[in-house]
């Protein structure tokens, strides 16, 4: 089992961030890079337990975002920041664009709208294109496309990695991350005294990153809540490789004020995505995918690439989204306190989430603490996963295959096992290598990764209790 | 430049591919390669620890990993050059595969390719399960290698999906090794699997639910439930701690969905003429690549037809004739072969058609040769079985080869 970070309870730390979703792990990265001594507190087993796990993995520019609203100031500088430090960190980068398609004359009328509304956000490369020009862009799109808007800055990335790499450069400045700890209340009396279910932790500031748990932590740290957490599930359906070829672009559609509709998207891993689905529950735990809806999405998908009729399904899955009762993004500083609250960050937070962190590094520099930057910042990166950049299998002395699927080498296991943030449950070793996430979806590889995974999750692939007659 | 020529490569190590490599020997074809991606040769038999394997090929039973040794053996034995530990990524249209090993990437060429690289089990996303993700929820191939190969159970009490012959091994399996199935279920209304052996979950106490399937999963990080939907409307909840999804088989054929080869809508596997050739006439397949699923021994023997057809190939002068399609009515699910070619120094591989029928229904299947009826039969059609049907020699010449389908 992973061991718990040693450190004495009289430390006190310069700032707690609660959830390690992606914008807790920026959040960190952001403190640490400004020289303050930072605690990551997660209820989950690993990183991107909650609604951080399942994403449409698109970097987006902000293009149909409210102008003047948080969400697209901090959009536009996540975005800014990730180009600028994903070479440095090794995270990759798709540069698919975008084509915004209308279906009927009616969603034709509103590109011109969404075009003026991107103009305004200062969206440069935004192009309104014929049927003609959009099929010529991606052939495989149906013949009964209207019209498009080309929206060329908006990239595909890996939504796993890019936390991880944020994570393990706090951890390479010295930050703490403490795992399977629930928040179970907070005390403000000059310090924060946050007592979890794994240790009690002392802290100067605090900033709430607990995404589905965002309101509930508010009231554990004493808070009337600002909002309250309405979950909104997407299903998505993940298809075959082979289907890559067909969709070079992310196809969005033209929104609604809910969602952003479904999409049909390149992965970085080589697949191809249709979802999400934006689904209101009460549950914050229980993110289920249903047959009819998956159904549903493998027809949509086909209506808009119709080559994707009968494509082989890899994986299925669904996620929770932290939405709220208003549309915006939740953000609300206690100076007195010292706390931030990062809430309701419903469908940008990938593409946010270096935004926000800057937004709540510069709201703490109200609180009037200030911290000493290290000199230099420690090399760190993470390994690639994507497709279009080289991959473990191709280097030599990799031992072997272990996912034939995904071609995940031996290599790449035992490197993210002795890695600073090793995977706390399965999903977690999925996520950071791919193992078992190609189209046989286990089939071959699972039972070796029981045996390599044997005493090292809390929930085991194989059970404990059998022992070979 | 490649990094290795050879006559022959062939790309899986199981049954068909190590029947194709002692044929080839046989025939005195100098360099064949086996390129297998697990440690040893066998294939699924590997880790079939429960039926019997060799029983035609070897003239003795063998069980599991022992019939994959007796396959290493023979294979060495006949000089064939097996590599394991090596991955085959990519098919070249002009016969050369990219190939990954321990040490890296390499590119092998050949005369010939033969692609032998079986089937699996179709995974709960595939079959869009309703419910939660939780861990326990595997295949029969995936049970088999957790206490085959490495003396672990995924589950102690599973919930059984599926009723065709290898559920029954899935329960004995359960049963060997100490996990007691909870139920089992088959969504058709029949058992898929005949008798006997169909009454083999009430002889142990399992019950058995036709016409049921699950509809929810529940757990949240281990399986604790699932919904099942029975064949009267109602639902049931049914304890477990893991889901086995046995069956419905799939080729392994990604390497030629990658390719400029693909696969056929109905096999999901590469369409290949008479002689096991695809359309790239440099390559061939054999073995349950072709179609989902036949037996260890079914394959051994395609892929000695298989073998000796591509040693008769190598001395081919000739193009390879023009491939023409055969098609056929639903609910005929497949056809193999599904092509045929006029092609000089035939073989004749295969010799009957292989059909499978996607449910069960009544009527009369025939086989028409430019239009002209050369074969019927009237019965009861069963999905999943195989009915094999002869490949007459005017079959090759004909333009138009059609299965037709008159339902009663």
């Amino acid at each position: 089992m992973l061991q718990t970070p040693k450190f004495t309870p009289q430390d006190c730390f310069d700032v707690a961030v609660i959830g390690a979703g992606v914008v807790g792990c920026a959040v960190a990265r952001r403190f640490a890079l400004a020289g303050a001594r930072v605690v990551l507190i997660e209820k989950g087993p690993d990183i991107l337990s909650g609604a951080s796990k399942a994403n449409s993995a698109i970097l987006h520019t902000g293009f149909d975002a409210p102008a003047e609203s948080l969400e697209l100031q901090l959009v536009r500088a996540g975005r800014q920041e990730y180009l600028e430090i994903r070479e440095s960190l090794n995270l990759p980068l798709i540069k698919t664009g975008a084509l915004v398609c209308a279906w009927n004359p009616l969603e034709a009328a509103k590109l011109e709208a969404i075009e003026a509304q991107g103009r305004k956000n200062s969206i440069c490369e935004l192009k309104l294109l014929t049927s003609a020009e959009a099929r010529k862009s991606m052939p495989g799109l149906a013949e009964n496309l209207v019209a498009a808007l080309e929206v060329e800055g908006e990239h595909v990335i890996d939504p796993w990695s890019a936390p991880l790499a944020y994570l393990t450069q706090a951890l390479a400045l010295g930050a703490v991350f403490l795992r399977n700890a629930d928040l179970l209340n907070g005390r403000f009396d000059g310090e924060w005294t946050l007592k979890t279910s794994a240790v009690t932790v002392v802290a100067r500031s605090v900033v709430n990153a607990a995404g589905l748990y965002g309101d509930v932590v508010d009231k554990r740290l004493g808070f009337e809540p600002e909002f309250q957490i309405r979950p909104r599930k997407g299903q998505f359906v993940v298809l075959d490789k082979a289907a890559f070829r067909y969709v070079p672009r992310i196809v969005l559609p033209v929104p609604t004020e809910i969602t952003k509709g479904i999409v049909v998207c390149p992965t970085a891993f080589g697949n191809v995505l249709v979802g999400p689905t934006a689904e209101e529950q009460d549950d914050r735990v229980r993110a289920t995918v249903e047959k009819d809806t998956l159904q549903a999405l493998l027809k949509r998908g086909s209506q808009i690439v119709p080559a994707l009729t009968g494509m082989p399904v890899t994986a299925v899955y669904a996620g929770l989204r932290p939405a709220t009762e208003k549309k915006d993004y939740r953000v609300y500083c206690r100076p007195k306190q010292r706390a931030i609250t990062l809430g309701g960050i419903r469908s940008t937070g990938l593409s946010a989430a270096l935004g926000l962190a800057q937004h709540a590094l510069e709201l703490h520099g109200t609180f009037g603490i200030a911290f000493a930057p290290p000199t230099d910042a420690p090399r760190v990166g993470v390994p690639n996963l994507a497709e279009t950049e080289e991959r473990d299998w191709r280097r030599p002395d990799h031992g072997e295959i272990v996912c034939h699927c995904e071609l995940v080498t031996m290599r790449e296991i035992e490197a993210t096992f002795g890695s600073s943030v090793p995977p706390g449950d399965f999903g977690g070793l999925r996520r950071r290598t791919r193992a078992g996430m190609g189209r046989c979806q286990g089939y071959y590889c699972n039972a070796r990764l029981a045996q390599m995974t044997k005493g090292l999750f809390e929930t085991p692939l194989a059970v404990p209790e059998f022992e070979r007659l | 430049m490649s990094d290795l020529h050879a006559d022959v490569i062939i790309v899986g190590g199981g049954p068909a591919g190590v029947a194709a490599a002692l044929e080839l020997r046989r025939c005195g074809v100098e360099r064949v390669v086996i390129l297998e991606r697990e440690k040893y040769l066998g294939g699924a038999t590997r880790h079939c620890s429960h039926s019997p394997f060799g029983m035609r090929e070897f003239g003795r039973v063998y069980f599991g990993a022992a019939y994959g040794r007796r396959l290493e053996r023979e294979a060495r034995t006949a000089q064939v050059d097996v590599r394991t530990g090596h991955s085959v990524v990519s098919l070249g249209d002009d016969g050369v595969v990219s190939v990954v090993s321990g040490k890296g990437v390499a590119t092998f060429a050949a005369r010939r390719i033969l692609v032998s690289t079986g089937a699996r089990e179709m995974p709960r996303s595939a079959r869009l399960v309703s419910g939660d993700r939780p861990v326990g929820i595997v295949t029969t191939g995936t049970l088999q290698s957790y206490v085959a190969c490495h003396g672990l159970m995924p589950f102690t009490r599973p919930l059984i999906v599926g009723s065709e012959l290898v559920s029954l091994s899935a329960v004995l399996t359960c049963l060997f090794h100490r996990a007691r199935p909870v139920a089992m279920l088959e969504p058709e209304r029949h058992a898929i699997a005949r008798a006997p052996f169909n009454w083999f979950p009430a002889l142990v106490g399992i019950p058995f639910h036709s016409g049921a399937d699950v509809v929810d999963i529940r757990g949240m990080s281990r399986v604790e439930a699932a919904i099942v939907r029975l064949h009267n409307g109602g639902t049931q909840t049914i304890s477990c701690d893991g889901i086995l999804f046995t069956g419905r088989f799939t080729p392994e054929a990604a390497l030629f969905v990658q390719s400029s080869i693909g696969v056929a809508a109905g096999s999901a596997g590469p369409a290949v003429d008479q002689d096991g050739r695809t359309e790239n006439p440099l390559y061939f397949a054999s073995g349950n690549v072709l179609r989902a699923v036949e037996t260890g021994g079914w394959a051994f023997r395609e892929g000695t037809a298989v073998g000796a057809a591509i040693a008769l190939d190598l001395d081919r002068r000739g193009e390879a004739g023009r491939p023409v399609a055969l098609t056929f009515d639903p609910p005929v699910k497949l056809v193999v072969p599904q092509i045929l070619r006029q092609v000089e120094l035939n073989a004749s591989a295969f010799r009957q058609f292989q059909l499978r029928f996607n449910r069960r229904c009544r009527g009369v299947l025939s086989l028409e040769l430019d239009g002209r009826q050369v074969w019927r039969k009237a019965q009861h059609w069963m999905p999943e079985r195989r009915v094999l049907v002869p490949i007459p020699d005017a079959a090759r010449q004909a333009q138009a080869v059609h299965f037709r389908f008159r339902e009663d």
